[in-house]
C-alpha cells in the first residue's frame, strides 16, 4: 500500500521526521519498505530504515512561477517561448509542451499559469530518457534560441510517469515560492500483513499513526451526502446474506465526466492509479481513503435495461455455466461460488471484483448510480484466484471490509462526485444491511496483561491505549471493557478476544517498552530425546570414519530413483507419493530411496574428487495405510564410496581403489561404535548390487541393511567420468530399525595388568569355508583366555594346492589374574588346531 | 717377567692408551681401542693372570695398580665414548633438514553437512535452556499444518504460505500438504505432552526442527525446500518479557554478546501478540551495510502462542500461556559465513561442504 504523505496529513498532524515516523510504522506492524522522495529533503544516508528513492528540491533553484504569455519560437513550430516571471525577475523560457500550445500566440493570457520552474543548475529528471535519469540544467542553444531553465512536467520532477505536458498549480499560489513547499511529499509504501486489512487506506494508516504518536485523528465529515429524504430510484435485494451482509446505492444527477481536478489525479497518480475521470477517480480515491471499493454504473443505462419498471439491484449466486464480460473487454466463464451484482435484466458485475462492461460509465454518462457493498472476503478470494482478477477491490474485499464502510465510503464518494463532476445527489441511501456487524466486546483486565507481557500497565492506561485505536472503553476496577470499532474485523470475542486486545495495547506501548525477564518458572520436566541422540552417534561415527554427510532434496522421479537398480532385476513397484502441485517433474515425488539421492550426490562430485565417500542420513515417503492418509515416512541411512583409498600427494599413498572391503570396514567401525553384538554378514543379493559382492547386514535375526559393490549396470546407469573406472561401493540401512537396536548401555573390561602371549596360526582351508565360519570356531574354542584373533595373511598357491586358502591368524592368549604358563597356552593351542582338523578338515601350515 | 716389570707395563699402558684415545673418533675406532687397551690379551688381563706367581708382597700391589689401570681406561673410554655420541648426534641433525614449507600428507576426514552442524549449535544452546528436541513429520495435514493453528479454510493469512499439496484423492478441506513451516509440531507436541495429565498437562519447553516446503521458484535467497528451528514454552505464567528475554539471550550465544535485538509488531495466525524478531547486523555493528541495509537483520518471528492454538493443544488459554518462535539455520548460516546462495545447501557440491 502507497500512502503519499500529505494525504495522511489531512487525518492526523505529523511533525516528527520521515525517518522517525517510517521507523515507528515499522515496529507497529507495518514494515515500511521503501520511501520516495518527491521534493522534499533527502534522509540522511542510514537513517531510513527502508529503501529510500525520489528527487530533493533545491529550494532556491525549484519554485513556482507564472507565465504570463505563450509566444512562438521563431524557428520551430512544435516549440514555444513562456513569458515568465519567477518572483525575482522575468525569464523566456523556451518548452515543447504540448499543453501550451493553445495560449501560442493569443498575446497575454487574461489569467496567468502557475507553473513549476527549474532554474539554471537545478538537478531534476530527463524527462526525454527511459527510466529515471538525473539532470543538472546547464545553458544551450536550442534552435538559435538561448535556454538554461525550464518548466517541469511531473515526471522531471519524479512526480509521476506524466511527461505528456507541463504540471500547473493552483491559481493562488504565489510566483517564487519553493516548489517543495507547495507540492513537497514523500510516498511511503508499507506491506500490510492479513490481520492489518484495515490499513489498506489512507484513513487506516493516519489512524495507526495518530494512535502510535499520541496525536488526535481528524475524522472526515460522513454526513455531507447524501441529502436526506427517501431513496426512490432504485430497489435492492439481497439474495445470500452471508455472501453480501450490506448494499447500499446512492445516485447522483447531471454530472458532467470530464478529467479531475490537477491535486486529485496527482495523488492517485502517487498511490499508483491512473486517473481515468472525475466519476472513476472519485471511486478510487474514495477506496484508497478509506479502504471501501466502490463501483459507478450509468444509471441512464439501468433505467433503460429495466424497460419501464423501477430499478432493482438484486445480488445473487451466479448459475452454473453463467458467462459476463467484464469492462477489461474478457468474457469470463463463472463457478456458482460467485457472487454477482445483477437487476432484473441480468448480470452487472462481478461482485467486490470487477464492473461489467455493458453498464460502465463512459463520457455520455449523466446519471451515476453508486454502488457500495460488503462481501464475504472467503468467496471474493476464491473468485479472484479463479478468474486471475487482483484488482484494487478484490485485493481489499478478499482481506475483508467492515460494513459499516459501505455507508461510509458511499456518502465520502458521492460527495467526491458532486465537487468534481458536478451535478445533485438525490436524497437518501438504498440501504440493505441483512447481516449487521457484531462488533465484539471484549473485557481485558491488568492481570491478562501481566499475564501476556509480565508487566504492569494500569487499568487507566490499557484503556487509553485502546482509545486510540478508536475502542469504545469502560473502565470498572482494573478491567476494561471495549467495544471494537466499526472499521475492523480482525478482533474475536472470548479469551482470543483478550489476547487480540493485550496485542493491541502491546503494539501502541511499544514492544520496546516491555523489558526482558528470563522465564522464572520451574524447568518443565526434561524428557530426552534417545532417537535424536543415537542418530547423531551414527553421524559421528560415520564422519570419523571419513565419509562427508549430505542433505539432498527429499523429491524425485521414479525415472531417476530406477536408475539404482539393475535393469534386470525386479523394479521398484511401490507406488509413489505425488505432490500435485510441483515447480516441475522433476520435483513432482517424494523420494524411496536415500541411496538414489547419495548416488547422485557422488556422481556429481565425480568430476571434481578422485575420492568419493557420502552419506545421508533422511526420510523416504511411502504411501501407507494410515487412516489418516499419511504417508508413511521411514529413516534410511545410505552410504557411498569410490575412488581412491587415501589422498595423493607428493609422498608415496596406498592411491588404490576402495572395495568392498574398505565398505565393509566402515560398517564394521560402525556397527561397533553403536556397540551392536552378533552383526553378522551374510551373502546375499540386491537389485543395486553386484551378485558375487553384497552383503546382507543382519544383527541378531534382524536385517538391518544390504551393502556390496554396485552392480556394473547400475554404475552404468550414472554419468561417472569415463576415467573413473573403479567400482563405486555403496550400502542402505533402516535406520529406524538400527536406532532400535543400538543398546543404551554397554559394559567395559579392565585393562589386562599380566603380559599377554601371541602366537601366529596359518591353516590350509577348503576355498569355500567362509572366513567367519574358521574365525568362530577359532574364537569359540580358545574361550575367555584367547582375548583376540586377527586375520593377518590370506594365501593361495600350487603347494597348497587348487580350490584351498591359507588362512593366517594373529592370536593373542590373555589372563586377567596371573601369567599364562606356557604349557597353558600350548594346551589351548593344540585344542584349537584340533577342533579346525575336525571340524573344517583343515591343515595346520607349518 | 720381573715384577717391577709388570708394573712398568701397567703404567705404560695407560698412558699409551689414554695417548692413543685421544686420537679415536668413531664408535670403530673406540671399538679398536677397547678390545687394544681392555679386551683379551692386554697388560691388564696379564697383569691379573700373572698375581698366582707374584710373592705374598708384590701381589697386591700389581692387583691394585691393575685395577687401578682398569678402571682409568674404562672411565676414560666412557668420556670419549660419550663425546663421540654427542659428535655424531650433532653431525646428524646438522645434516638432516626438511623444507617445512613443502605440503603434510593429505588426510581425508569426514565431515558434518553445515545445516547439521548449525542445528547441533541451536540444540546446543536451547539445551542449556532447558528446550528439548521434538521432531515430527514432514508430510502434514492441512489440519495440523493450518486449521489447528488458527489459519482457517480460505484465510488470507494462507496466501503467506504457498503450499505443495500431494495427490490423495479427494479429502474436502483437510488435503494432504507438504509441511510450510514447522508449527505443526506444536500441536502435535501439545497433544502428546497433554496426554499424559489432561487435568493438568505438564509444562513444556521444546525446540522443533525440520525441513519444511514452500511453493515458491528458487534463487539464490529462496528455496522450496528449508529447515526451520521453532521453539516453543508453554506453562502457567509465561510472557512476551520472557520470549523477549529467551530470544534475546539466544542471539548474544549466536551473534556475540554486545549485540542488541528489536521486537517489531508482525502478524501470524498462530501467535499473539506477535512480532519479527531483528538482530543488530554483526557484520557491520548496525551501522548499515549492503547485507542488512539499515542495521538490522531479520532473523525470525515469534510472538505468544494463540489462545486457540493453545486450547487446539489440550492446554486451557485460561490457565496456561507460551511463546513459540521461529528461526531459519540457513539463513544464519549463510549470515555468518556469507554465504551468497542458498542453493548451496542441497547441491551436495564437495567444494561447498568442504569449507565447513
Ligand atoms: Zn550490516
Amino acid at each position: 500500500m502507497k500512502a503519499p504523505l500529505s494525504w495522511i496529513k489531512e487525518f492526523v498532524d505529523i511533525d516528527l521526521p520521515l525517518a522517525e515516523l517510517a521507523h515507528l510504522i515499522t515496529m507497529a506492524g507495518m514494515e515500511v519498505e521503501e520511501v520516495k522522495i518527491i521534493g522534499l529533503p533527502m534522509p540522511a544516508p542510514g537513517t531510513l530504515d527502508a529503501k529510500v528513492t525520489g528527487l530533493e528540491w533545491d529550494r532556491e533553484k525549484i519554485v513556482a512561477a507564472s507565465i504570463s504569455e505563450v509566444l512562438p519560437h521563431p524557428n520551430a513550430d512544435r516549440l514555444t517561448l513562456c513569458k515568465l516571471f519567477d518572483g525575482e525577475r522575468e525569464h523566456l523560457v523556451l518548452t515543447g509542451a504540448p499543453n501550451l500550445f493553445e495560449y501560442k500566440g493569443i498575446g497575454p493570457l487574461p489569467k496567468p499559469l502557475i507553473v513549476a520552474y527549474a532554474k539554471e543548475g537545478a538537478q531534476i529528471y530527463d524527462g526525454h530518457a527511459e527510466g529515471l535519469v538525473l539532470t543538472t540544467l546547464k545553458p544551450a542553444k536550442i534552435r538559435g534560441v538561448d535556454s538554461y531553465s525550464m518548466v517541469c512536467s511531473e515526471k522531471e520532477l519524479g512526480i509521476s510517469e506524466e511527461h505528456e505536458g507541463i504540471m500547473f498549480l493552483a491559481d493562488d499560489v504565489k510566483a517564487g515560492t519553493p516548489l517543495v513547499d507547495v507540492l513537497g511529499d514523500a510516498v511511503i509504501e508499507v506491506n500490510l500483513l492479513p490481520s492489518f486489512a484495515r490499513c489498506a487506506s489512507i484513513l487506516g494508516l493516519a489512524r495507526e499513526i495518530a494512535a502510535i504518536t499520541g496525536k488526535p485523528l481528524k475524522l472526515p465529515k460522513w454526513d455531507v451526502q447524501p441529502p436526506a429524504g427517501k431513496a426512490d430510484f432504485c430497489t435492492l435485494e439481497i439474495t445470500e446474506p452471508k455472501n453480501n451482509p450490506r448494499f447500499t446505492a446512492g445516485l447522483v444527477h447531471n454530472v458532467k465526466v470530464g478529467p479531475s481536478p490537477e491535486w486529485v489525479q496527482r495523488r492517485l497518480k502517487m498511490y499508483g492509479m491512473r486517473s481515468i475521470n472525475n466519476i472513476v477517480d472519485a471511486t478510487n480515491y474514495a477506496m484508497i481513503e478509506l479502504g471501501e471499493p466502490l463501483h459507478a454504473f450509468d444509471y441512464d443505462k439501468l433505467v433503460k435495461r429495466a424497460a419501464g419498471k423501477p430499478v432493482k439491484i438484486i445480488t445473487r449466486a451466479a448459475k452454473a455455466g453463467e458467462k459476463i464480460t467484464t469492462l477489461d473487454g474478457i468474457e469470463r466463464k463463472l463457478d456458482t461460488f460467485t457472487t454477482l451484482v445483477c437487476d432484473e435484466a441480468g448480470s452487472l458485475s462481478i461482485a467486490g471484483i470487477m464492473g461489467g462492461e455493458e453498464t460502465e460509465v463512459s463520457d455520455e454518462t449523466t446519471n451515476v448510480l453508486l454502488e457500495g457493498a460488503v462481501w464475504n472476503m472467503i468467496n471474493i478470494r476464491k473468485t479472484a484466484r479463479a478468474h486471475n482478477l487482483n484488482s484494487e477491490a478484490s485485493y481489499r474485499m478478499s482481506r475483508g471490509v467492515h460494513p459499516a464502510m459501505a455507508e461510509r465510503g458511499q456518502r465520502r464518494c458521492l460527495e467526491f462526485m458532486r465537487a468534481w463532476a458536478g451535478g445533485e445527489v438525490a436524497p437518501g441511501l438504498a440501504d440493505a444491511y441483512p447481516l449487521p456487524a457484531n462488533d465484539p466486546v471484549v473485557e481485558v483486565t491488568e492481570q491478562d496483561v501481566k499475564r501476556w507481557l509480565g508487566i504492569d500497565i494500569p487499568v487507566l492506561q490499557m484503556a487509553e491505549l485502546l482509545a486510540r485505536l478508536e475502542f469504545k472503553v469502560v473502565v470498572s476496577g482494573t478491567s476494561v471493557k471495549a467495544t471494537c470499532p466499526d472499521h475492523r474485523l480482525d478482533i474475536n470475542e472470548g479469551v482470543v478476544g483478550k489476547a487480540d486486545l493485550v496485542e493491541e495495547i502491546a503494539r501502541v506501548y511499544g514492544y520496546d517498552n516491555i523489558p526482558e525477564m528470563r522465564m522464572a518458572d520451574n524447568l518443565p520436566p526434561q524428557i530426552g530425546n534417545p532417537v535424536l541422540v543415537k542418530e547423531e552417534r551414527v553421524r559421528d561415527l560415520l564422519v570419523a570414519l571419513g565419509l562427508q554427510e549430505a542433505i539432498s532434496y527429499r523429491w524425485s522421479t521414479p525415472e531417476r530413483e530406477a536408475k539404482r537398480l539393475s535393469p534386470d532385476a525386479e523394479q521398484d513397484n511401490k507406488p509413489y507419493v505425488k505432490i500435485a502441485n510441483p515447480l516441475a517433474y522433476e520435483k513432482g515425488f517424494l523420494r524411496h530411496s536415500v541411496l538414489a539421492s547419495v548416488l547422485d550426490v557422488a556422481e556429481r562430485n565425480s568430476r571434481i574428487r578422485e575420492r568419493l565417500a557420502f552419506f545421508e542420513i533422511g526420510p523416504i515417503f511411502l504411501a501407507g495405510e494410515d487412516p489418516s492418509g499419511l504417508p508413511d515416512e521411514l529413516k534410511r541411512l545410505a552410504m557411498v564410496l569410490g575412488g581412491a583409498r587415501s589422498a595423493s600427494g607428493w609422498q608415496p599413498a596406498d592411491t588404490g581403489a576402495m572395495d568392498f572391503y574398505d565398505l565393509k570396514g566402515v560398517v564394521h567401525g560402525l556397527l561397533q561404535g553403536l556397540r551392536l553384538n552378533d552383526v553378522k554378514y551374510e551373502a546375499g543379493e540386491h537389485p543395486s548390487y553386484h551378485p558375487g559382492k553384497c552383503a546382507r547386514v543382519m544383527v541378531g535375526d534382524k536385517q538391518i541393511g544390504v551393502m556390496g559393490e554396485l552392480h556394473p549396470k547400475v554404475k552404468g546407469n550414472y554419468d561417472f567420468p569415463a576415467t573413473f573406472k573403479v567400482p563405486v561401493l555403496a550400502a542402505e540401512f533402516d535406520l529406524d530399525l538400527l536406532i532400535e537396536l543400538v543398546p543404551p548401555l554397554y559394559q567395559t573390561v579392565d585393562v589386562p595388568v599380566f603380559p599377554p602371549v601371541i602366537e601366529d596360526l596359518a591353516f590350509i582351508l577348503d576355498e569355500e569355508l567362509a572366513a567367519e565360519k574358521a574365525e568362530a570356531l577359532i574364537r569359540q574354542t580358545g574361550g575367555k583366555l584367547l582375548a583376540d584373533v586377527k586375520l593377518f595373511d590370506i594365501f593361495r598357491s600350487e603347494q597348497i594346492g587348487a580350490g584351498k586358502k591359507s588362512l593366517a591368524y594373529k592370536l593373542t592368549y590373555i589372563a586377567p589374574d596371573r601369567t599364562l604358563e606356557a604349557a597353558e597356552v600350548a594346551a589351548l593351542r593344540n585344542k584349537i588346531i584340533k577342533r579346525m582338523e575336525y571340524e573344517f578338515k583343515a591343515k595346520l601350515r607349518g | 717377567m720381573a715384577e717391577e716389570n709388570v708394573l712398568q707395563e701397567l703404567e705404560d699402558a695407560l698412558a699409551k692408551g689414554l695417548e692413543d684415545l685421544k686420537s679415536v673418533a668413531s664408535e670403530e675406532a673406540l671399538l679398536a681401542w677397547r678390545n687394544q687397551y681392555l679386551g683379551k690379551n692386554t697388560a691388564i688381563t696379564q697383569a691379573f693372570q700373572s698375581l698366582g706367581k707374584l710373592s705374598a708382597e708384590m701381589r697386591p700391589q700389581v692387583g691394585q695398580a691393575a685395577n687401578r689401570v682398569k678402571v682409568a681406561l674404562e672411565a676414560a673410554l666412557a668420556e670419549r665414548s660419550e663425546s663421540i655420541k654427542e659428535s655424531a648426534l650433532a653431525a646428524s641433525i646438522a645434516s638432516e633438514k626438511l623444507d617445512v614449507t613443502l605440503p603434510g600428507r593429505p588426510m581425508t576426514p569426514g565431515r558434518l553437512h553445515p545445516d547439521t552442524q548449525m542445528l547441533r549449535e541451536l540444540y546446543r544452546v536451547f539445551g542449556e535452556m532447558g528446550f528439548q528436541v521434538y521432531r515430527s513429520r514432514e508430510v502434514e495435514t492441512d489440519e495440523y499444518n493450518f486449521q489447528l493453528l488458527n489459519f482457517p479454510v480460505g484465510h488470507p493469512a494462507r496466501d503467506m504460505q504457498d503450499t505443495y499439496f500431494v495427490e490423495a484423492g479427494e479429502r474436502g478441506d483437510n488435503p494432504i500438504v507438504m509441511r510450510t513451516h514447522t508449527s505443526p509440531g506444536q500441536v502435535r507436541s501439545m497433544r502428546e505432552y497433554a496426554a499424559t495429565n489432561p487435568e493438568n498437562p505438564p509444562a513444556i519447553r521444546l525446540v522443533l526442527p525440520g525441513m519444511c516446503y514452500r511453493y515458491e521458484q528458487t534463487d539464490a535467497r529462496h528455496e522450496t525446500q528449508f529447515d526451520q528451528i521453532e521453539g516453543i514454552a508453554v506453562g502457567e505464567g509465561i510472557t512476551f518479557s520472557n520470549l523477549k528475554a529467551t530470544l534475546s539471550d539466544l542471539a548474544r550465544r549466536l551473534f556475540g554478546q554486545n549485540v542488541r535485538t528489536r521486537f517489531r509488531a508482525s502478524y501470524f495466525p498462530f501467535t499473539e501478540p506477535s512480532a519479527e524478531f531483528d538482530v543488530e547486523c554483526f557484520l557491520c555493528g548496525g551501522k548499515g551495510c549492503a547485507v542488512c541495509g539499515g542495521g538490522w537483520l531479520e532473523i525470525g518471528g515469534c510472538g505468544m502462542v494463540n489462545p486457540n492454538v493453545l486450547r487446539n493443544g489440550g492446554y486451557d488459554p485460561e490457565r496456561y500461556s507460551g511463546f513459540a518462535f521461529g528461526l531459519g539455520p540457513q539463513r544464519i548460516a549463510m549470515l555468518r559465513y556469507g554465504i551468497n546462495d542458498i542453493r548451496y545447501f542441497w547441491e551436495n557440491d564437495l567444494r561447498f561442504l568442504e569449507q565447513f
